[in-house]
């Protein structure tokens, strides 16, 4: 699977990720094994489970023009076997012992996990182990293959008016910085991708000085660094490449796209480039910002629903999404589905007004208390899910800024004041950072329609 | 979240499916009735300071009419959107100041209200002191009906676009003909037009009542403060009640096949029928057989033949949705247009080998071997246990469910499976949907907008 946009959607509905974060943090354990691989254990004794999660540094960020998507589409062939375990045979081993297993693929990062009961740790780190450095990337299978993840991109991008708009957006509004590729590859590439695209990204990236492995569950901390030292010690460190600088300049004026696609709804989203965390310590805007969409979007009494959805009736739907956890530059995002009888243009003018309210009357001092008790309790509430603690650990490992950040992170969401959110939102709600992306809806039927769907059946 | 791999679309059967593992303790479970006579189910659990609170109905859309489809999804839509004295404004407000979070379930046979809080005394008063106004004294307030009835209509204007909601209502209607479980669960756009405030009071006091409701509760809590919050969530519950029984599903569904124009560049394929009930005797055997078939994840059958050998999907999968009544099988898989019939011929043929044959001795160990192995990873965090307290309390599964569900997973043989799917699964009386059909198969003069009328039907006599 590929994740590019679910932070933003999910931060739409709940907290963003970052409030949802660690207490109990105690029970982590950390070594770095000698080729460089770093193992994370979080102890949970709850149930007689375990979650193994192997984290690469490696995700779209890292790829060239030509070659988007090679990402995402090694992620699909480490399924497809090593030099001692045949293709198909990971999943059917895992499932033999009860376990699941998936795996997933961003901008920033792409991770491999099994859930199972924790005696079966050992084979899960066996066959993690085995891929990391055995894997047999064979023509024949990525011929399968590559045809499996084009179909992965129509069903998810190219027929899904949503997903098509945000990866226009993405691609407008970032013009320097690789995050204005798609991570499943644009289809042109994925199109002319090839297996050895796919094998030299592999030598490139997966080696254990570029991974974090988690381990998260009913284990004690010194097995599971006996067993990792076992099973991953001995696979060599690879030579890891420069990696070269991005940055974004400034945008220097508003940008503004049409996406037209089969819907009957109109949708607006306004993308503001934000700040991201860099230092847990001295930063505060990002704090301000997640509070900040908190305050708009943290419930169902929040600003953007209570005014626009509920009470002027404006929009159907109305959300704010902002997560200042990745390796490249952020963006603060407002979205919404205009009401019936009215217009992206009405609905643009009402988020504007909200805009306007932040920046001149900041916040109140009751909406920032409700937001940092949401954090409190999404803290406790996180210990219900294993998997979920795992993820926050290797999420956060893998862009650059620890684990050990997670509490200072709480600390600091406690600490925003509502001085730093009128400032901050001063500060990046400008129309000079703005790109907004209008949903133009196109009857389902018509010849003209098929036209317009640019279909990727067109390109071969 | 969806993988590498696929969307999992086993919903129910994994859901309603528990296990109890070799080794592993399964949560104690303590039942009782409250004076007003809800059924309680409790799982008492101090390991985290917080606690899970469901309340669950018979009054899902399996309860709507066809006249007024949509009454039951408004109902349970807007409980929580104004109760005695709270506004929606206060009701979502005061649960976000204390980290409160309100859920909620909506499916054919059951609509539920949930509620995770702290379990510290007053943040657990204050979420609960709410959730048992807005599931006893719901105000159905006319300016919110009216809103949100427009918010619904163009959100199922919406999904008349969306090749995957067309094959859904097709599917549901080629299977269920005119059984509520055809309907869509929202309603249809000339339905929830129709409907007034009344509907909603009246399918409320019919359908809210006490004597159907079960209320799952775990965590933090002892068993004396569980029954206080049981019998405050319910002792006030409308005292009469409509029948909770739902009618028959006809089991013999005509083969149909639909072809339906979308500009869409892949078709979205379903096949089914009618499948099975929550309390049919076959439930083990169909369970696991559909495990091998088409709801085990990357090593299905049909995952094999379609994904893993020729790359024709992404996503293919299949399931069983017991409930109440038999819902649907269904087979379910999105491919390019111009490879849909490929894909559709060898879904149908690995469906008809499977039918005809069964299982292999390998085929069944290594289902047998993921599910019992599987077992302590249905139970691990109290959100789950919840929904397996709901579901046994709702279904009016034994209390020992989760202690015999190896047994009897391991107890199923092949040829169990083999009659099971014969019995139940016919392959050649099932309904068919491809939206975003290939054109060229059946040409067709584009007839205006390609609504949710099929551009082709046709009859298939066995083959």
């Amino acid at each position: 699977m590929q994740i590019r946009w679910l932070k933003y959607f999910t931060a739409l509905a709940l907290l963003p990720a970052i409030l949802l974060s660690a207490a109990a943090h105690a029970e982590v354990f950390e070594k770095t094994l000698s080729n460089g691989l770093k193992v994370v254990v979080k102890e949970d004794h709850r149930a007689p489970v375990v979650v193994q999660q192997v984290w690469y540094r490696a995700g779209s960020i890292d790829e060239r023009t030509g070659t988007t998507g090679v990402a995402h589409m090694l992620e699909h062939m480490m399924f497809k076997g090593t030099k001692t375990v045949p293709p198909g045979e990971f999943s059917r081993r895992i499932a033999a012992a009860g376990g699941r297993e998936n795996a997933f693929t961003n901008e920033d990062y792409t991770a491999y996990f099994q859930q199972l009961q924790s005696a079966r740790l050992p084979l899960a780190m066996q066959l993690e182990s085995d891929r990391m450095h055995n894997l047999n990337l064979s023509d024949a299978e990525f011929a399968k293959e590559v045809k499996v993840v084009m179909e992965e991109r129509r069903m998810r991008t190219d027929d899904e008016p949503h997903s098509l708009l945000y990866e226009k957006l993405m691609a407008a509004a970032y013009q320097e910085h690789p995050y204005q590729h798609p991570v499943i590859g644009w289809m042109n590439d994925l199109l002319a991708l090839t297996a050895a695209d796919s094998r030299e990204w592999y030598r490139t990236w997966y080696a254990p000085n570029n991974a974090t492995l988690v381990v998260a569950g009913d284990v004690k901390a010194d097995d599971v660094f006996k067993l990792a030292q076992r099973y991953y010690g001995s696979i060599p460190a690879g030579k890891l490449p420069l990696r070269k600088p991005h940055s974004e300049p400034p945008q220097a004026g508003i940008k503004r796209i049409v996406v037209k696609a089969p819907a009957e709804l109109p949708y607006l989203v306004m993308a503001y480039h934000a700040p991201e965390l860099r230092d847990p310590e001295k930063d505060w805007k990002p704090y301000a910002l997640e509070v900040l969409a908190g305050i708009l979007d943290g419930n169902e009494s929040a600003r953007l629903n209570k005014s626009l959805v509920r009470e002027q009736q404006l929009a159907s739907q109305a959300g704010a999404g902002y997560d200042s956890t990745s390796r490249g530059p952020a963006m603060f995002i407002l979205d919404g589905t205009p009401s019936t009888g009215k217009t992206v243009t009405d609905l643009e003018a009402a988020l504007r007004e909200q805009i306007t309210l932040l920046v001149k009357n900041g916040v109140s001092e009751e909406e920032l208390k409700r937001v940092k008790a949401q954090v409190t309790a999404s803290e406790v509430y996180k210990r219900d899910s294993v998997f979920y603690q795992a993820m926050q650990i290797g999420q956060l490992e893998s862009i650059g800024l620890g684990h050990k950040a997670i509490p200072v992170m709480l600390k600091k969401l406690q600490e925003v004041n509502a001085q730093q959110v009128q400032d901050v939102a001063r500060e990046i709600f400008q129309d000079d950072n703005l790109s907004i992306a209008v949903l133009d809806p196109q009857p389902i039927s018509g010849e003209h329609k098929h036209a317009n769907m640019g279909g990727s059946h067109d390109l071969r | 979240m969806t993988c590498a791999k696929f969307f999992t679309t086993a919903l129910f059967i994994s859901g309603a499916a528990l296990f109890s593992g070799a080794a592993l303790a399964t949560p104690h479970i303590q039942q009782w009735q409250t004076a007003s006579g809800a059924r309680v189910l409790f799982v008492e659990d101090h390991d985290l300071p917080m606690l899970d609170v469901a309340v669950d109905f018979a009054a899902g859309s399996g309860f709507d009419t066809a006249e007024k489809s949509g009454v039951a999804g408004l109902t349970h839509g807007l409980l929580d959107l104004g109760a005695e004295g709270l506004s929606e404004d206060d009701i979502s407000r005061t649960m976000a100041d204390i980290g409160a979070q309100m859920g909620g379930r909506f499916e054919p046979d059951r609509a539920g209200v949930s509620v995770r809080t702290l379990s510290s005394v007053a943040e657990r008063n204050q979420a609960l002191d709410i959730l048992a106004r807005v599931l006893q004294h719901p105000l159905f307030p006319e300016p919110v009906l009216a809103r949100e009835k427009t918010r619904l209509i163009a959100g199922l204007k919406e999904a008349e676009t969306k090749p995957e909601s067309i094959a859904d209502k097709a599917f549901n209607k080629a299977v269920f003909g005119t059984h509520p479980y055809g309907f869509r669960a929202s309603g249809e756009i000339d339905t929830v037009e129709k409907i007034q405030r009344t509907d909603l009071e009246e399918f409320y006091r019919a359908h809210y009542g006490a004597k159907g409701a079960v209320v799952a509760i775990m965590g933090d809590v002892t068993r004396s403060e569980a029954e206080t919050i049981a019998q405050k969530l319910t002792l006030q519950l409308p005292a009469g009640g409509a029948s909770a029984l739902l009618p028959p599903v006809n089991l013999q569904v005509q083969s149909s096949e639909q072809r339906i124009e979308h500009p869409a560049t892949q078709s979205h394929i379903l096949i089914g029928a009618p499948g099975m009930a929550r309390n049919d005797p076959d439930y083990f055997p169909l369970y696991v057989g559909n495990y091998i078939l088409g709801g085990g994840g990357f090593v299905s059958r049909l995952m094999e033949e379609v994904r893993e050998k020729r790359g024709l999907a992404y996503s293919i999968y299949s399931y069983f949705m017991p409930m109440q009544q038999p819902g649907a099988y269904q087979i379910g898989l999105q491919t390019k247009k111009d490879q849909a019939d490929e894909a559709l011929q060898l879904t149908r043929a690995t469906l008809r080998e499977f039918v005809a044959k069964g299982p292999t001795e390998k085929e069944l160990k290594a289902a047998k071997q993921n599910i019992i192995g599987g077992f302590p990873m249905r139970i691990d965090s109290n959100k789950k246990i919840l929904d397996y307290l709901s579901v046994i309390g709702f279904y009016g599964l034994p209390l020992t469910y989760l202690d015999d569900f190896v047994g009897k997973v391991d107890k199923v043989t092949a040829a169990q499976i083999r009659d099971a799917y014969k019995k139940h699964i016919n392959p050649d009386a099932m309904a068919t949907v491809i939206v975003g059909a290939p054109i060229v198969v059946n040409p067709q003069p584009a007839s205006g907008r390609a609504e949710l009328t099929p551009t082709e039907a046709k009859t298939e006599n066995g083959k």
